[in-house]
């Protein structure tokens, strides 16, 4: 079991705002004083730059920096060069649209991707459809509005060269299962994209295992600062791919009318990159894994079957994922507008999510004006939930009283 | 009455349910949409010697948004254009918590007051308000 007090304790914003009832995980995580002390110590003590100064300083500036690319890739099971430092999920993910995806893909091909998706899962790759004149082609979801490897095999054919899809899904909370896509996708010479976002916060991620091409996530949402993020690619992949922008840092030799570009990842690292950030990120990755993922997972699991069953109990709303595998819990308060309900678990100090999440493919699939997402985290306890759902059955008993008008 | 109490108040939930003036016939209009929550409306209105005959709208939203334009609709309808615009810009103040120069000119609007209390809501409450003012300024959709 965690000790959700002690974490509470432990994140300086949960001091300032001693009520709050934090259920916008899936937005962004608060960040624990551990991470906000080692990005302080970064510039307090040797706050220079990388890879450029032969002094002392800079020498243990370049050191932590690499540490912490190679704590992520211990965390992911990749190898050091295939960890790209990026300004996070949607940087990644276009990152690799507008290099992988518009050298390799032509007219008449085929990508792959879901109504399910983040706006910057799908965006990017719609836009290189357009430029190149590919088809993009959505998964059919099922009666839950998931996808399933029997839907997938549906829309895959021997044109598929991109399949750009979601490991968990920010509004249903769904795993997909991207193992045995990821499977039957390279059977057809596709690559796979996985926007990992929503998965990095709550389980271990192995690459090697999953054998994804392509995999993207943020900092912010697992702990760490905002402004970094991550992009795993295959070397073999990584290798062959052009950088997307150049400058400094990103080269070793210059001449007149060429440059030779550095090996990855440093050849996708133009400039001065977040290095606080990423040494934030760094300690996330320990944070985490010292709380170890089992025993978040476990916490989730309870609190989630907690809240399900006492919204239960409340008449008058609809979810539209009881079944979700990560602990996000979408509905809505039947006939009242998602902006209107969000007010009052505003004036209850519970800050939650209302509107389409940035996946409006999904409300849209849900048929409705937007949504109510409440996520749960490591800080969140069961007296949370039950705030929560005493403020969901106030509403509903608020809006009932006009229902006549 | 608390402020929540204060900003659903019956004549907002009324106007919510049952809107006035819904349906374009088809004068001038504006279109607009807030991304970030969703909120659309198109307000059209019929301008005769710089009379506002009728104001009508179309759209979706939340409570305030929607209940807000259908008031709209009413209290604006029959004033010079030039008495509108005070009336908007006073409308503006009055969510914001500011003092406003005719009360009685807004008229049912008044009970927008308690948005003042939730920042958060100003653009859903003042969305058909601008799309009027631009209007009247001038500007239309096609
Ligand atoms: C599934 C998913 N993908 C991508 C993103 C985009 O992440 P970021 O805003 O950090 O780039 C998010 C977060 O909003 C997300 O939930």
């Amino acid at each position: 079991m965690l000790d959700v007090e002690k974490i509470k304790r432990d994140i300086p914003l949960f001091q300032n705002y001693p009520n709050l009832i934090y259920l916008d995980s899936c937005a962004t995580t608060l960040k624990p004083r551990y991470v906000l002390d080692k990005m302080d110590e970064y510039y307090q003590e040797y706050g220079v730059n990388i890879h450029r100064g032969v002094y002392e300083l800079s020498y243990r500036a370049t050191e932590e920096y690499d540490k912490a690319r190679k704590k992520i890739a211990k965390f992911i099971n990749a190898s050091f060069e295939e960890v790209i430092f990026t300004r996070g999920t949607t940087n990644s993910l276009n990152m690799i649209a507008q290099t992988y995806g518009m050298a390799n893909i032509n007219l008449n091909d085929e990508i792959i991707t879901s109504e399910l998706e983040h706006h910057s899962s799908l965006l990017p790759w719609m836009q290189v459809a357009k430029k190149k004149g590919a088809i993009l082609k959505y998964i059919p979801l099922n009666d839950e509005g998931r996808i399933t490897v029997e839907n997938f095999k549906k829309v895959l054919t021997d044109k598929t060269k991109v399949v750009a899809i979601t490991y968990v899904s920010n509004t249903m909370g769904y795993l997909t299962p991207i193992r045995e896509i990821i499977e039957l996708a390279h059977k057809q010479g596709a690559v796979v994209i996985v926007d990992a976002a929503q998965a990095a916060p709550h389980f271990k991620i192995d690459v090697c295992e999953l054998d994804c091409d392509f995999l993207a996530f943020s900092a912010h949402k697992m702990l760490g600062p905002t402004g970094i993020g991550i992009l795993y690619g295959k070397k073999s992949l990584l290798d062959k791919m052009d950088p997307e922008e150049y400058g400094g840092d990103m080269n070793n030799d210059v001449f007149h009318d060429n440059v030779i570009v550095k090996e990855t990842p440093y050849k996708f690292e133009a400039g001065t990159p977040a290095i606080a950030e990423a040494i934030g990120l760094g300690a996330a990755i320990d944070l985490l894994e010292k709380i170890g993922f089992d025993n978040i997972r476990q916490h989730e699991k309870e609190l989630h079957k907690y809240a399900l069953e006492k919204l239960s109990s409340v008449s008058g709303i609809t979810i539209y994922n009881k079944t979700a595998d990560i602990g996000i819990i979408n509905f809505n308060i039947d006939g009242v507008h998602p902006h209107d309900a969000s007010t009052f678990f505003d004036q209850a100090n519970i800050a939650l999510r209302a509107g389409h999440h940035c996946a409006q493919l999904v409300t849209k699939w849900l048929k409705c004006n937007g949504t109510l997402r409440a996520c749960l985290y490591i800080y969140n306890s069961k007296q949370d939930i039950d705030i929560f759902v005493k403020t969901v059955q106030e509403v509903v008993e608020f809006f009932r009283q006009f229902s006549e008008v | 009455m608390n402020n929540l109490e204060f900003l659903y108040r019956q004549i907002i939930m009324d106007h919510y349910k049952n809107p006035r003036n819904k349906g374009l016939k088809g004068y001038n209009h504006v279109h607009l949409h807030n991304p970030s929550c969703g909120d659309d409306v198109i307000v059209e209105a019929k301008v005769e010697n710089d009379v506002i005959q009728e104001i009508n709208h179309t759209g979706s939203g939340c409570a305030i948004c929607c209940s807000s334009t259908s008031v709209m609709s009413e209290v604006l309808a029959g004033k010079t254009t030039q008495q509108a615009l005070d009336t908007i810009q006073d409308f503006y103040h009055l969510v914001k918590g500011e003092p406003v120069q005719n009360e009685e000119a807004l008229g049912d609007a008044l009970v927008y007051q308690g948005v003042s209390q939730f920042p958060a809501r100003y653009k859903c409450a003042v969305l058909a308000w601008k799309a009027l003012e631009q209007l009247l300024k001038g500007e239309q959709d096609e």
